[in-house]
Protein backbone atom coordinates (compact mmCIF):
# COMPACT_ATOMS: atom_id res chain seq x y z
CA UNK A 1 0.00 0.00 0.00
CA UNK A 2 2.74 2.39 1.06
CA UNK A 3 4.85 1.43 -1.92
CA UNK A 4 1.95 2.31 -4.19
CA UNK A 5 1.01 5.54 -2.48
CA UNK A 6 4.51 6.95 -2.12
CA UNK A 7 5.36 7.41 -5.81
CA UNK A 8 1.98 9.03 -6.32
CA UNK A 9 2.60 11.38 -3.46
CA UNK A 10 6.00 12.26 -4.90
CA UNK A 11 4.42 12.89 -8.30
CA UNK A 12 1.85 15.21 -6.73
CA UNK A 13 4.65 17.03 -4.94
CA UNK A 14 6.53 17.46 -8.23
CA UNK A 15 3.39 18.78 -9.88
CA UNK A 16 2.84 21.29 -7.11
CA UNK A 17 6.46 22.36 -7.34
CA UNK A 18 6.19 22.89 -11.10
CA UNK A 19 2.94 24.87 -10.73
CA UNK A 20 4.81 26.91 -8.14
CA UNK A 21 7.61 27.67 -10.60
CA UNK A 22 4.98 29.20 -12.89
CA UNK A 23 3.92 31.48 -10.02
CA UNK A 24 7.57 32.37 -9.40
CA UNK A 25 7.95 33.47 -13.00
CA UNK A 26 5.03 35.85 -12.51
CA UNK A 27 6.51 37.23 -9.31
CA UNK A 28 9.75 37.90 -11.22
CA UNK A 29 7.77 39.66 -13.96
CA UNK A 30 6.12 41.86 -11.35
CA UNK A 31 7.35 45.40 -11.76
CA UNK A 32 7.10 48.49 -9.62
CA UNK A 33 4.18 49.78 -11.71
CA UNK A 34 2.07 46.84 -10.63
CA UNK A 35 0.82 48.56 -7.47
CA UNK A 36 -1.25 50.86 -9.72
CA UNK A 37 -3.14 47.83 -11.02
CA UNK A 38 -3.51 46.62 -7.45
CA UNK A 39 -4.95 49.91 -6.22
CA UNK A 40 -7.37 49.97 -9.17
CA UNK A 41 -8.66 46.50 -8.36
CA UNK A 42 -9.20 47.42 -4.74
CA UNK A 43 -10.84 50.78 -5.42
CA UNK A 44 -13.47 49.51 -7.84
CA UNK A 45 -15.71 47.61 -5.39
CA UNK A 46 -15.11 50.28 -2.78
CA UNK A 47 -16.38 52.99 -5.13
CA UNK A 48 -19.49 50.93 -5.91
CA UNK A 49 -20.06 50.40 -2.20
CA UNK A 50 -19.91 54.11 -1.45
CA UNK A 51 -21.77 55.41 -4.50
CA UNK A 52 -24.56 52.85 -4.60
CA UNK A 53 -24.54 51.18 -1.20
CA UNK A 54 -24.16 54.35 0.81
CA UNK A 55 -25.22 57.04 -1.69
CA UNK A 56 -28.22 55.43 -3.42
CA UNK A 57 -28.81 53.49 -0.19
CA UNK A 58 -29.64 56.78 1.58
CA UNK A 59 -32.54 57.27 -0.87
CA UNK A 60 -33.74 53.68 -0.58
CA UNK A 61 -33.51 53.39 3.17
CA UNK A 62 -33.80 49.97 4.75
CA UNK A 63 -34.84 46.83 2.90
CA UNK A 64 -36.28 43.55 4.04
CA UNK A 65 -34.06 40.54 3.34
CA UNK A 66 -35.42 37.00 2.75
CA UNK A 67 -35.02 35.88 6.36
CA UNK A 68 -37.41 38.65 7.39
CA UNK A 69 -34.89 41.03 8.92
CA UNK A 70 -34.71 44.66 7.91
CA UNK A 71 -31.22 45.93 7.13
CA UNK A 72 -29.59 49.03 5.67
CA UNK A 73 -29.10 49.00 1.92
CA UNK A 74 -25.30 49.24 2.24
CA UNK A 75 -25.33 46.11 4.38
CA UNK A 76 -27.24 44.34 1.66
CA UNK A 77 -25.01 45.49 -1.19
CA UNK A 78 -21.58 45.11 0.44
CA UNK A 79 -21.33 41.28 0.33
CA UNK A 80 -22.39 41.36 -3.31
CA UNK A 81 -19.65 43.89 -4.12
CA UNK A 82 -17.18 41.59 -2.43
CA UNK A 83 -18.29 38.61 -4.53
CA UNK A 84 -18.36 40.69 -7.71
CA UNK A 85 -14.86 42.02 -7.11
CA UNK A 86 -13.59 38.48 -6.55
CA UNK A 87 -15.14 37.61 -9.90
CA UNK A 88 -13.77 40.57 -11.85
CA UNK A 89 -10.30 40.30 -10.31
CA UNK A 90 -10.07 36.63 -11.20
CA UNK A 91 -11.48 37.14 -14.70
CA UNK A 92 -9.19 40.03 -15.63
CA UNK A 93 -6.11 37.97 -14.80
CA UNK A 94 -7.30 34.75 -16.40
CA UNK A 95 -8.87 36.12 -19.56
CA UNK A 96 -6.95 39.10 -20.94
CA UNK A 97 -3.59 38.43 -19.32
CA UNK A 98 -3.68 34.68 -19.78
CA UNK A 99 -4.72 34.96 -23.42
CA UNK A 100 -1.94 37.47 -24.11
CA UNK A 101 0.66 35.23 -22.54
CA UNK A 102 -0.57 32.22 -24.48
CA UNK A 103 -1.15 33.70 -27.94
CA UNK A 104 1.11 36.72 -28.19
CA UNK A 105 3.98 36.33 -25.79
CA UNK A 106 4.15 32.62 -26.63
CA UNK A 107 5.21 32.21 -23.05
CA UNK A 108 3.76 28.77 -22.56
CA UNK A 109 5.44 27.34 -25.67
CA UNK A 110 8.74 27.86 -23.89
CA UNK A 111 7.41 26.58 -20.58
CA UNK A 112 5.98 23.40 -22.08
CA UNK A 113 9.39 22.48 -23.53
CA UNK A 114 10.46 21.95 -19.89
CA UNK A 115 9.13 19.21 -17.58
CA UNK A 116 6.15 21.47 -16.72
CA UNK A 117 2.83 20.09 -18.04
CA UNK A 118 -0.17 22.06 -19.33
CA UNK A 119 -2.28 21.33 -16.26
CA UNK A 120 0.53 22.58 -14.05
CA UNK A 121 0.77 25.79 -16.07
CA UNK A 122 -2.99 26.28 -15.68
CA UNK A 123 -2.85 25.60 -11.94
CA UNK A 124 0.12 27.93 -11.48
CA UNK A 125 -1.53 30.74 -13.39
CA UNK A 126 -4.71 30.31 -11.40
CA UNK A 127 -2.88 30.41 -8.07
CA UNK A 128 -1.17 33.58 -9.24
CA UNK A 129 -4.44 35.16 -10.35
CA UNK A 130 -5.87 34.47 -6.93
CA UNK A 131 -2.90 35.87 -5.03
CA UNK A 132 -4.11 39.25 -6.23
CA UNK A 133 -7.78 38.55 -5.53
CA UNK A 134 -6.89 37.46 -2.00
CA UNK A 135 -5.38 40.85 -1.18
CA UNK A 136 -8.49 42.63 -2.51
CA UNK A 137 -10.82 40.40 -0.54
CA UNK A 138 -8.95 40.91 2.72
CA UNK A 139 -8.83 44.68 2.29
CA UNK A 140 -12.51 44.94 1.37
CA UNK A 141 -13.55 42.80 4.35
CA UNK A 142 -11.60 45.04 6.69
CA UNK A 143 -13.44 48.08 5.27
CA UNK A 144 -16.81 46.30 5.60
CA UNK A 145 -16.13 45.45 9.22
CA UNK A 146 -14.92 48.93 10.07
CA UNK A 147 -18.12 50.35 8.53
CA UNK A 148 -20.09 47.92 10.69
CA UNK A 149 -21.59 46.22 7.61
CA UNK A 150 -20.62 42.82 9.03
CA UNK A 151 -19.00 41.43 12.16
CA UNK A 152 -15.40 40.30 12.62
CA UNK A 153 -16.27 36.58 12.99
CA UNK A 154 -18.41 36.71 9.84
CA UNK A 155 -15.69 38.58 7.96
CA UNK A 156 -13.15 35.94 8.95
CA UNK A 157 -15.44 33.22 7.65
CA UNK A 158 -16.19 35.17 4.47
CA UNK A 159 -12.50 35.53 3.62
CA UNK A 160 -11.79 31.94 2.52
CA UNK A 161 -15.19 31.82 0.82
CA UNK A 162 -14.32 34.90 -1.24
CA UNK A 163 -10.95 33.45 -2.20
CA UNK A 164 -12.75 30.30 -3.28
CA UNK A 165 -15.18 32.31 -5.40
CA UNK A 166 -12.15 33.81 -7.11
CA UNK A 167 -10.68 30.39 -7.85
CA UNK A 168 -13.95 29.23 -9.39
CA UNK A 169 -14.23 32.29 -11.66
CA UNK A 170 -10.53 32.13 -12.48
CA UNK A 171 -10.85 28.54 -13.66
CA UNK A 172 -13.90 29.50 -15.71
CA UNK A 173 -12.11 32.48 -17.26
CA UNK A 174 -9.09 30.40 -18.17
CA UNK A 175 -11.23 27.74 -19.81
CA UNK A 176 -13.12 30.41 -21.79
CA UNK A 177 -9.85 32.04 -22.91
CA UNK A 178 -8.72 28.85 -24.59
CA UNK A 179 -11.73 29.13 -26.91
CA UNK A 180 -11.10 32.77 -27.85
CA UNK A 181 -9.72 33.48 -31.29
CA UNK A 182 -9.00 37.19 -30.95
CA UNK A 183 -9.21 40.15 -28.63
CA UNK A 184 -12.62 41.20 -29.97
CA UNK A 185 -14.28 38.21 -28.41
CA UNK A 186 -13.26 39.41 -24.98
CA UNK A 187 -15.80 42.22 -25.36
CA UNK A 188 -18.40 39.51 -25.22
CA UNK A 189 -17.03 38.20 -21.94
CA UNK A 190 -16.99 41.76 -20.59
CA UNK A 191 -20.65 42.25 -21.60
CA UNK A 192 -21.75 39.01 -19.96
CA UNK A 193 -19.69 39.87 -16.91
CA UNK A 194 -21.41 43.25 -16.59
CA UNK A 195 -24.84 41.69 -16.99
CA UNK A 196 -23.99 39.24 -14.21
CA UNK A 197 -22.76 42.11 -12.08
CA UNK A 198 -26.08 43.97 -12.45
CA UNK A 199 -28.57 41.13 -12.20
CA UNK A 200 -27.18 38.52 -9.82
CA UNK A 201 -29.12 39.70 -6.80
CA UNK A 202 -26.39 42.25 -6.31
CA UNK A 203 -28.43 45.45 -6.12
CA UNK A 204 -31.95 44.02 -5.90
CA UNK A 205 -32.97 40.78 -4.18
CA UNK A 206 -33.45 38.23 -6.94
CA UNK A 207 -36.61 37.04 -5.18
CA UNK A 208 -38.34 40.14 -6.57
CA UNK A 209 -37.71 39.13 -10.21
CA UNK A 210 -40.30 37.64 -12.57
CA UNK A 211 -40.13 33.85 -11.77
CA UNK A 212 -38.62 32.57 -15.08
CA UNK A 213 -36.00 35.31 -14.95
CA UNK A 214 -35.32 34.50 -11.35
CA UNK A 215 -34.69 30.85 -12.25
CA UNK A 216 -32.29 31.93 -14.97
CA UNK A 217 -30.44 34.22 -12.59
CA UNK A 218 -30.21 31.52 -9.97
CA UNK A 219 -28.24 29.21 -12.21
CA UNK A 220 -25.58 31.82 -13.06
CA UNK A 221 -22.29 31.64 -11.14
CA UNK A 222 -22.24 35.16 -9.71
CA UNK A 223 -25.67 34.66 -8.17
CA UNK A 224 -24.35 31.59 -6.37
CA UNK A 225 -21.27 33.50 -5.25
CA UNK A 226 -23.32 36.48 -3.98
CA UNK A 227 -25.69 34.14 -2.21
CA UNK A 228 -22.78 32.38 -0.50
CA UNK A 229 -20.96 35.54 0.61
CA UNK A 230 -24.17 37.27 1.69
CA UNK A 231 -25.16 34.20 3.65
CA UNK A 232 -21.89 34.32 5.55
CA UNK A 233 -21.67 38.10 5.99
CA UNK A 234 -25.29 38.94 6.65
CA UNK A 235 -27.83 36.15 6.99
CA UNK A 236 -27.04 32.55 7.70
CA UNK A 237 -25.14 29.60 6.28
CA UNK A 238 -27.73 26.96 5.41
CA UNK A 239 -28.53 24.27 2.88
CA UNK A 240 -28.68 26.79 0.04
CA UNK A 241 -25.14 27.92 0.79
CA UNK A 242 -23.99 24.30 0.69
CA UNK A 243 -25.50 24.15 -2.81
CA UNK A 244 -23.59 27.34 -3.65
CA UNK A 245 -20.37 25.72 -2.50
CA UNK A 246 -20.96 22.55 -4.49
CA UNK A 247 -21.83 24.62 -7.56
CA UNK A 248 -18.60 26.67 -7.25
CA UNK A 249 -16.54 23.52 -6.58
CA UNK A 250 -17.85 22.02 -9.80
CA UNK A 251 -17.13 25.25 -11.67
CA UNK A 252 -13.59 25.29 -10.34
CA UNK A 253 -12.78 21.64 -11.04
CA UNK A 254 -14.49 21.62 -14.43
CA UNK A 255 -12.94 24.91 -15.50
CA UNK A 256 -9.41 23.93 -14.53
CA UNK A 257 -9.64 20.49 -16.13
CA UNK A 258 -11.03 21.99 -19.33
CA UNK A 259 -8.38 24.73 -19.39
CA UNK A 260 -5.56 22.19 -18.97
CA UNK A 261 -6.92 19.95 -21.70
CA UNK A 262 -7.54 22.79 -24.10
CA UNK A 263 -4.04 24.17 -23.53
CA UNK A 264 -2.58 20.77 -24.32
CA UNK A 265 -4.62 20.67 -27.53
CA UNK A 266 -3.69 24.18 -28.58
CA UNK A 267 -0.01 24.12 -27.71
CA UNK A 268 1.05 20.49 -28.00
CA UNK A 269 -0.01 19.79 -31.55
CA UNK B 1 47.49 26.61 -22.01
CA UNK B 2 46.25 23.10 -22.42
CA UNK B 3 42.63 22.15 -22.74
CA UNK B 4 41.87 19.27 -20.38
CA UNK B 5 38.96 18.15 -22.53
CA UNK B 6 39.69 15.55 -25.17
CA UNK B 7 39.26 16.84 -28.68
CA UNK B 8 37.70 13.69 -29.97
CA UNK B 9 34.47 12.79 -28.28
CA UNK B 10 33.49 9.17 -28.37
CA UNK B 11 30.24 8.53 -30.15
CA UNK B 12 28.55 5.60 -28.46
CA UNK B 13 26.11 3.15 -29.95
CA UNK B 14 23.41 4.30 -27.55
CA UNK B 15 20.52 5.79 -29.49
CA UNK B 16 19.20 9.02 -27.96
CA UNK B 17 16.67 9.45 -30.75
CA UNK B 18 15.19 6.32 -32.24
CA UNK B 19 12.44 6.73 -34.84
CA UNK B 20 10.88 4.13 -37.10
CA UNK B 21 8.18 4.98 -39.58
CA UNK B 22 7.58 8.26 -37.75
CA UNK B 23 4.59 10.19 -39.10
CA UNK B 24 3.10 13.57 -38.24
CA UNK B 25 -0.20 14.46 -39.83
CA UNK B 26 -2.10 17.73 -39.64
CA UNK B 27 -5.53 16.85 -40.97
CA UNK B 28 -4.95 15.22 -44.36
CA UNK B 29 -1.49 16.70 -44.75
CA UNK B 30 1.47 14.55 -43.72
CA UNK B 31 4.19 16.96 -42.57
CA UNK B 32 6.42 14.02 -41.70
CA UNK B 33 5.73 10.98 -43.82
CA UNK B 34 7.40 7.93 -42.31
CA UNK B 35 11.03 8.56 -41.40
CA UNK B 36 13.64 6.33 -39.74
CA UNK B 37 16.28 8.13 -37.70
CA UNK B 38 18.85 7.20 -35.07
CA UNK B 39 20.90 9.78 -33.26
CA UNK B 40 23.75 8.39 -31.18
CA UNK B 41 25.10 9.85 -27.98
CA UNK B 42 27.83 12.40 -28.55
CA UNK B 43 27.24 13.10 -32.21
CA UNK B 44 26.02 16.21 -33.97
CA UNK B 45 23.14 15.25 -36.20
CA UNK B 46 21.55 17.48 -38.81
CA UNK B 47 18.20 17.66 -40.55
CA UNK B 48 18.61 19.43 -43.86
CA UNK B 49 15.81 20.41 -46.14
CA UNK B 50 13.92 23.24 -47.79
CA UNK B 51 11.11 25.03 -45.95
CA UNK B 52 8.17 22.73 -45.44
CA UNK B 53 10.27 19.57 -45.61
CA UNK B 54 9.08 18.51 -42.15
CA UNK B 55 12.18 19.41 -40.15
CA UNK B 56 10.46 21.48 -37.48
CA UNK B 57 7.62 19.01 -37.09
CA UNK B 58 10.22 16.31 -36.53
CA UNK B 59 12.04 18.47 -34.00
CA UNK B 60 8.83 19.15 -32.08
CA UNK B 61 8.12 15.43 -31.87
CA UNK B 62 11.67 14.76 -30.67
CA UNK B 63 11.25 17.57 -28.12
CA UNK B 64 8.13 15.79 -26.78
CA UNK B 65 5.82 18.75 -27.40
CA UNK B 66 4.03 17.19 -30.36
CA UNK B 67 2.59 13.67 -30.26
CA UNK B 68 3.49 11.50 -33.29
CA UNK B 69 0.56 10.48 -35.50
CA UNK B 70 2.08 7.06 -36.20
CA UNK B 71 5.30 5.11 -35.93
CA UNK B 72 7.77 4.41 -33.15
CA UNK B 73 9.60 7.14 -31.30
CA UNK B 74 11.98 6.69 -28.36
CA UNK B 75 13.86 9.61 -26.87
CA UNK B 76 16.65 8.79 -24.39
CA UNK B 77 15.22 5.28 -24.49
CA UNK B 78 11.79 6.41 -23.27
CA UNK B 79 8.37 6.80 -24.85
CA UNK B 80 7.37 10.50 -25.19
CA UNK B 81 3.68 9.63 -24.83
CA UNK B 82 4.29 8.20 -21.35
CA UNK B 83 7.41 9.94 -20.06
CA UNK B 84 7.30 13.31 -21.82
CA UNK B 85 7.98 15.31 -18.68
CA UNK B 86 10.91 13.10 -17.64
CA UNK B 87 12.44 13.26 -21.11
CA UNK B 88 12.06 17.03 -21.38
CA UNK B 89 13.90 17.37 -18.06
CA UNK B 90 17.03 16.10 -19.85
CA UNK B 91 16.64 17.99 -23.15
CA UNK B 92 17.58 21.50 -24.17
CA UNK B 93 15.41 23.15 -26.80
CA UNK B 94 16.19 26.16 -28.95
CA UNK B 95 13.09 26.73 -31.09
CA UNK B 96 13.07 28.25 -34.55
CA UNK B 97 11.46 31.47 -33.35
CA UNK B 98 12.88 32.92 -30.14
CA UNK B 99 10.23 32.75 -27.45
CA UNK B 100 12.07 34.56 -24.69
CA UNK B 101 10.04 36.11 -21.89
CA UNK B 102 9.63 39.82 -22.70
CA UNK B 103 8.57 40.66 -19.15
CA UNK B 104 11.84 39.43 -17.65
CA UNK B 105 15.44 40.59 -17.83
CA UNK B 106 18.14 38.65 -19.64
CA UNK B 107 19.33 37.04 -16.40
CA UNK B 108 15.80 36.33 -15.17
CA UNK B 109 15.05 34.58 -18.44
CA UNK B 110 17.62 32.01 -17.40
CA UNK B 111 16.87 31.82 -13.67
CA UNK B 112 13.09 31.61 -14.09
CA UNK B 113 13.55 28.94 -16.75
CA UNK B 114 15.86 26.95 -14.49
CA UNK B 115 13.09 26.91 -11.88
CA UNK B 116 10.81 25.10 -14.35
CA UNK B 117 13.33 22.26 -14.16
CA UNK B 118 13.25 22.30 -10.37
CA UNK B 119 16.79 23.68 -10.11
CA UNK B 120 17.46 25.44 -6.80
CA UNK B 121 17.61 29.24 -6.79
CA UNK B 122 21.26 29.26 -5.79
CA UNK B 123 22.31 26.88 -8.58
CA UNK B 124 20.07 28.75 -11.03
CA UNK B 125 21.85 32.04 -10.31
CA UNK B 126 25.23 30.36 -10.65
CA UNK B 127 24.34 28.69 -13.98
CA UNK B 128 22.84 31.92 -15.32
CA UNK B 129 26.11 33.73 -14.65
CA UNK B 130 28.15 30.97 -16.31
CA UNK B 131 25.88 30.74 -19.33
CA UNK B 132 25.73 34.50 -19.86
CA UNK B 133 29.48 34.41 -19.87
CA UNK B 134 29.45 31.49 -22.32
CA UNK B 135 27.26 33.36 -24.82
CA UNK B 136 28.95 36.70 -24.13
CA UNK B 137 25.93 38.48 -22.72
CA UNK B 138 27.16 39.16 -19.17
CA UNK B 139 27.15 42.91 -19.70
CA UNK B 140 23.48 42.81 -20.72
CA UNK B 141 22.34 40.67 -17.78
CA UNK B 142 20.02 43.32 -16.33
CA UNK B 143 18.63 44.48 -19.67
CA UNK B 144 15.18 43.56 -20.85
CA UNK B 145 14.99 41.18 -23.80
CA UNK B 146 13.31 43.51 -26.26
CA UNK B 147 16.19 45.90 -27.06
CA UNK B 148 18.59 43.02 -27.77
CA UNK B 149 19.71 42.40 -31.35
CA UNK B 150 18.61 39.27 -33.20
CA UNK B 151 21.99 37.65 -32.61
CA UNK B 152 21.88 38.40 -28.89
CA UNK B 153 18.37 36.99 -28.55
CA UNK B 154 19.48 33.85 -30.36
CA UNK B 155 22.45 33.44 -28.05
CA UNK B 156 20.23 33.97 -25.03
CA UNK B 157 17.80 31.33 -26.32
CA UNK B 158 20.72 28.94 -26.74
CA UNK B 159 21.95 29.76 -23.23
CA UNK B 160 18.44 29.12 -21.92
CA UNK B 161 18.39 25.71 -23.60
CA UNK B 162 21.51 24.77 -21.62
CA UNK B 163 20.28 25.80 -18.20
CA UNK B 164 19.39 22.24 -17.16
CA UNK B 165 22.72 20.84 -18.41
CA UNK B 166 20.94 18.75 -21.04
CA UNK B 167 22.29 15.54 -22.52
CA UNK B 168 20.90 16.48 -25.89
CA UNK B 169 20.20 19.92 -27.33
CA UNK B 170 17.66 20.44 -30.12
CA UNK B 171 18.38 23.49 -32.26
CA UNK B 172 15.83 24.46 -34.88
CA UNK B 173 17.62 26.67 -37.41
CA UNK B 174 20.02 28.09 -34.83
CA UNK B 175 21.55 30.75 -37.05
CA UNK B 176 18.78 31.73 -39.47
CA UNK B 177 18.58 35.50 -39.75
CA UNK B 178 21.91 36.20 -38.07
CA UNK B 179 24.72 38.29 -39.50
CA UNK B 180 28.02 36.50 -40.26
CA UNK B 181 29.72 37.57 -37.01
CA UNK B 182 26.83 36.35 -34.87
CA UNK B 183 26.63 33.15 -36.88
CA UNK B 184 30.27 32.35 -36.38
CA UNK B 185 29.99 33.02 -32.67
CA UNK B 186 27.03 30.63 -32.42
CA UNK B 187 28.89 27.96 -34.41
CA UNK B 188 31.90 28.28 -32.19
CA UNK B 189 29.78 27.90 -29.05
CA UNK B 190 27.94 24.90 -30.49
CA UNK B 191 31.24 23.32 -31.41
CA UNK B 192 32.44 23.73 -27.83
CA UNK B 193 29.28 22.07 -26.56
CA UNK B 194 29.90 19.16 -28.87
CA UNK B 195 33.43 18.86 -27.56
CA UNK B 196 32.01 18.65 -24.06
CA UNK B 197 30.08 15.58 -25.18
CA UNK B 198 26.64 17.14 -25.56
CA UNK B 199 24.60 15.51 -28.33
CA UNK B 200 23.39 18.10 -30.83
CA UNK B 201 20.42 17.74 -33.12
CA UNK B 202 19.92 20.65 -35.45
CA UNK B 203 17.96 21.67 -38.50
CA UNK B 204 19.33 24.05 -41.05
CA UNK B 205 19.20 25.04 -44.64
CA UNK B 206 22.67 26.48 -44.52
CA UNK B 207 25.03 24.01 -46.09
CA UNK B 208 28.15 25.49 -44.56
CA UNK B 209 26.50 25.12 -41.16
CA UNK B 210 25.80 21.46 -41.82
CA UNK B 211 29.32 20.86 -43.12
CA UNK B 212 30.89 22.61 -40.14
CA UNK B 213 28.82 21.15 -37.36
CA UNK B 214 27.26 17.86 -38.38
CA UNK B 215 28.89 14.46 -38.09
CA UNK B 216 25.93 12.93 -39.85
CA UNK B 217 22.87 14.31 -41.51
CA UNK B 218 19.71 13.45 -43.35
CA UNK B 219 18.25 15.44 -46.21
CA UNK B 220 14.47 15.77 -45.96
CA UNK B 221 12.08 16.71 -48.72
CA UNK B 222 8.29 16.57 -48.62
CA UNK B 223 8.25 14.86 -45.22
CA UNK B 224 10.59 12.05 -46.27
CA UNK B 225 14.28 11.35 -45.95
CA UNK B 226 15.82 11.45 -49.41
CA UNK B 227 19.47 10.89 -48.44
CA UNK B 228 21.64 10.35 -45.40
CA UNK B 229 25.28 10.06 -44.43
CA UNK B 230 28.24 12.19 -43.42
CA UNK B 231 28.65 15.46 -45.34
CA UNK B 232 31.58 13.93 -47.25
CA UNK B 233 29.68 10.77 -48.12
CA UNK B 234 26.75 12.75 -49.43
CA UNK B 235 28.96 14.88 -51.63
CA UNK B 236 30.71 11.81 -52.99
CA UNK B 237 27.48 9.93 -53.60
CA UNK B 238 25.29 12.67 -55.02
CA UNK B 239 27.75 15.02 -56.59
CA UNK B 240 31.14 14.95 -58.27
CA UNK B 241 34.45 16.02 -56.86
CA UNK B 242 34.41 19.37 -58.61
CA UNK B 243 31.95 21.73 -60.25
CA UNK B 244 32.64 24.06 -63.17
CA UNK B 245 30.47 27.15 -63.42
CA UNK B 246 30.35 28.50 -66.98
CA UNK B 247 28.78 31.75 -68.13
CA UNK B 248 28.25 32.54 -71.78
CA UNK B 249 27.86 36.05 -73.18
CA UNK B 250 24.36 35.38 -74.54
CA UNK B 251 20.94 35.79 -72.94
CA UNK B 252 20.03 32.12 -73.44
CA UNK B 253 22.50 29.78 -71.80
CA UNK B 254 20.40 26.79 -72.86
CA UNK B 255 21.77 26.82 -76.41
CA UNK B 256 25.15 25.78 -75.02
CA UNK B 257 23.68 22.86 -73.14
CA UNK B 258 23.82 20.54 -76.16
CA UNK B 259 27.24 21.72 -77.23
CA UNK B 260 28.61 20.71 -73.86
CA UNK B 261 27.20 17.20 -74.00
CA UNK B 262 29.64 14.59 -72.78
CA UNK B 263 31.79 16.98 -70.76
CA UNK B 264 31.60 15.68 -67.20
CA UNK B 265 29.08 13.39 -65.55
CA UNK B 266 26.15 15.74 -65.34
CA UNK B 267 25.19 19.18 -66.53
CA UNK B 268 22.69 21.69 -65.26
CA UNK B 269 21.44 24.71 -67.18
CA UNK B 270 20.44 27.66 -65.02
CA UNK B 271 19.09 30.98 -66.29
CA UNK B 272 22.42 32.73 -65.75
CA UNK B 273 25.01 29.95 -65.95
CA UNK B 274 25.70 26.32 -66.68
CA UNK B 275 27.02 23.92 -64.04
CA UNK B 276 29.21 21.02 -65.07
CA UNK B 277 29.63 18.24 -62.51
CA UNK B 278 33.02 16.74 -63.17
CA UNK B 279 35.84 14.78 -61.56
CA UNK B 280 38.55 17.11 -62.85
CA UNK B 281 37.57 20.75 -63.29
CA UNK B 282 40.68 21.93 -65.14
CA UNK B 283 40.42 19.09 -67.63
CA UNK B 284 36.78 20.00 -68.27
CA UNK B 285 37.61 23.65 -68.85
CA UNK B 286 40.30 22.58 -71.33
CA UNK B 287 37.72 20.47 -73.16
CA UNK B 288 35.33 23.43 -73.29
CA UNK B 289 38.07 25.51 -74.87
CA UNK B 290 38.94 22.68 -77.30
CA UNK B 291 35.34 22.85 -78.47
CA UNK B 292 35.95 26.62 -78.85
CA UNK B 293 32.76 27.58 -77.04
CA UNK B 294 34.33 30.70 -75.52
CA UNK B 295 32.61 31.19 -72.17
CA UNK B 296 32.89 34.67 -70.67
CA UNK B 297 33.88 33.07 -67.37
CA UNK B 298 34.79 29.60 -66.15
CA UNK B 299 35.05 28.95 -62.41
CA UNK B 300 36.29 25.66 -61.01
CA UNK B 301 35.31 24.92 -57.42
CA UNK B 302 35.00 21.99 -55.05
CA UNK B 303 31.64 20.38 -54.89
CA UNK B 304 29.68 21.35 -51.77
CA UNK B 305 26.77 20.07 -49.80
CA UNK B 306 24.72 22.76 -51.50
CA UNK B 307 25.14 20.96 -54.82
CA UNK B 308 23.90 17.78 -53.18
CA UNK B 309 21.02 19.59 -51.59
CA UNK B 310 19.86 21.26 -54.79
CA UNK B 311 20.32 18.05 -56.74
CA UNK B 312 18.15 16.14 -54.27
CA UNK B 313 15.47 18.69 -53.48
CA UNK B 314 15.35 20.54 -56.79
CA UNK B 315 15.70 24.19 -57.60
CA UNK B 316 12.02 25.06 -57.49
CA UNK B 317 11.13 27.53 -54.82
CA UNK B 318 9.15 25.88 -52.06
CA UNK B 319 7.58 28.01 -49.40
Amino acid sequence: MVTLALPRLLLARDSARRAGSMVERNVAALRSAYWIVMVGGFLEPLLYLFSIGVGVGALIGDIRIPDGRVVGYAEFVAPAMLAASAMSGALSETTFNFFGKMKFMRLYDAVLATPVRPMEVAAGELIWAMARGTVYAAAFLVVMTLMDLTSWPRALAAFPATVFVGFAFGALGMALSTFMRGWQEFDLIAAVQFALFLFSGTFVPAQDYWPPLRMLVEITPLYRAVDLIRGICLTSFGAVQVVDLIYLCALFAGGLALAGRRMARLLLK
Amino acid sequence: MSDPRPNVVRVSDESLVHARGLVKRFGDFAAVDGIDVDVRRGEAFGFLGPNGAGKSSTMRMVGCVSPPSAGVLRILGMDPARSGSRIRARLGVCPQVDNLDPELTVRENLTAYARFFGISRRVARQRAAELLDFVQLSDRASSRVEPLSGGMKRRLTIARSLVNEPEMVLLDEPTTGLDPQARHLVWERLFRLKQQGVTLVLTTHYMDEAEQLCDRLVVMDGGRIVAQGTPRELIERYSTREVVELRFPVPDQGAYGEKLAGVGERLEVLPDRILLYVADGDEAVAEVHRRSLGPSSALVRRSSLEDVFLHLTGRTLVD
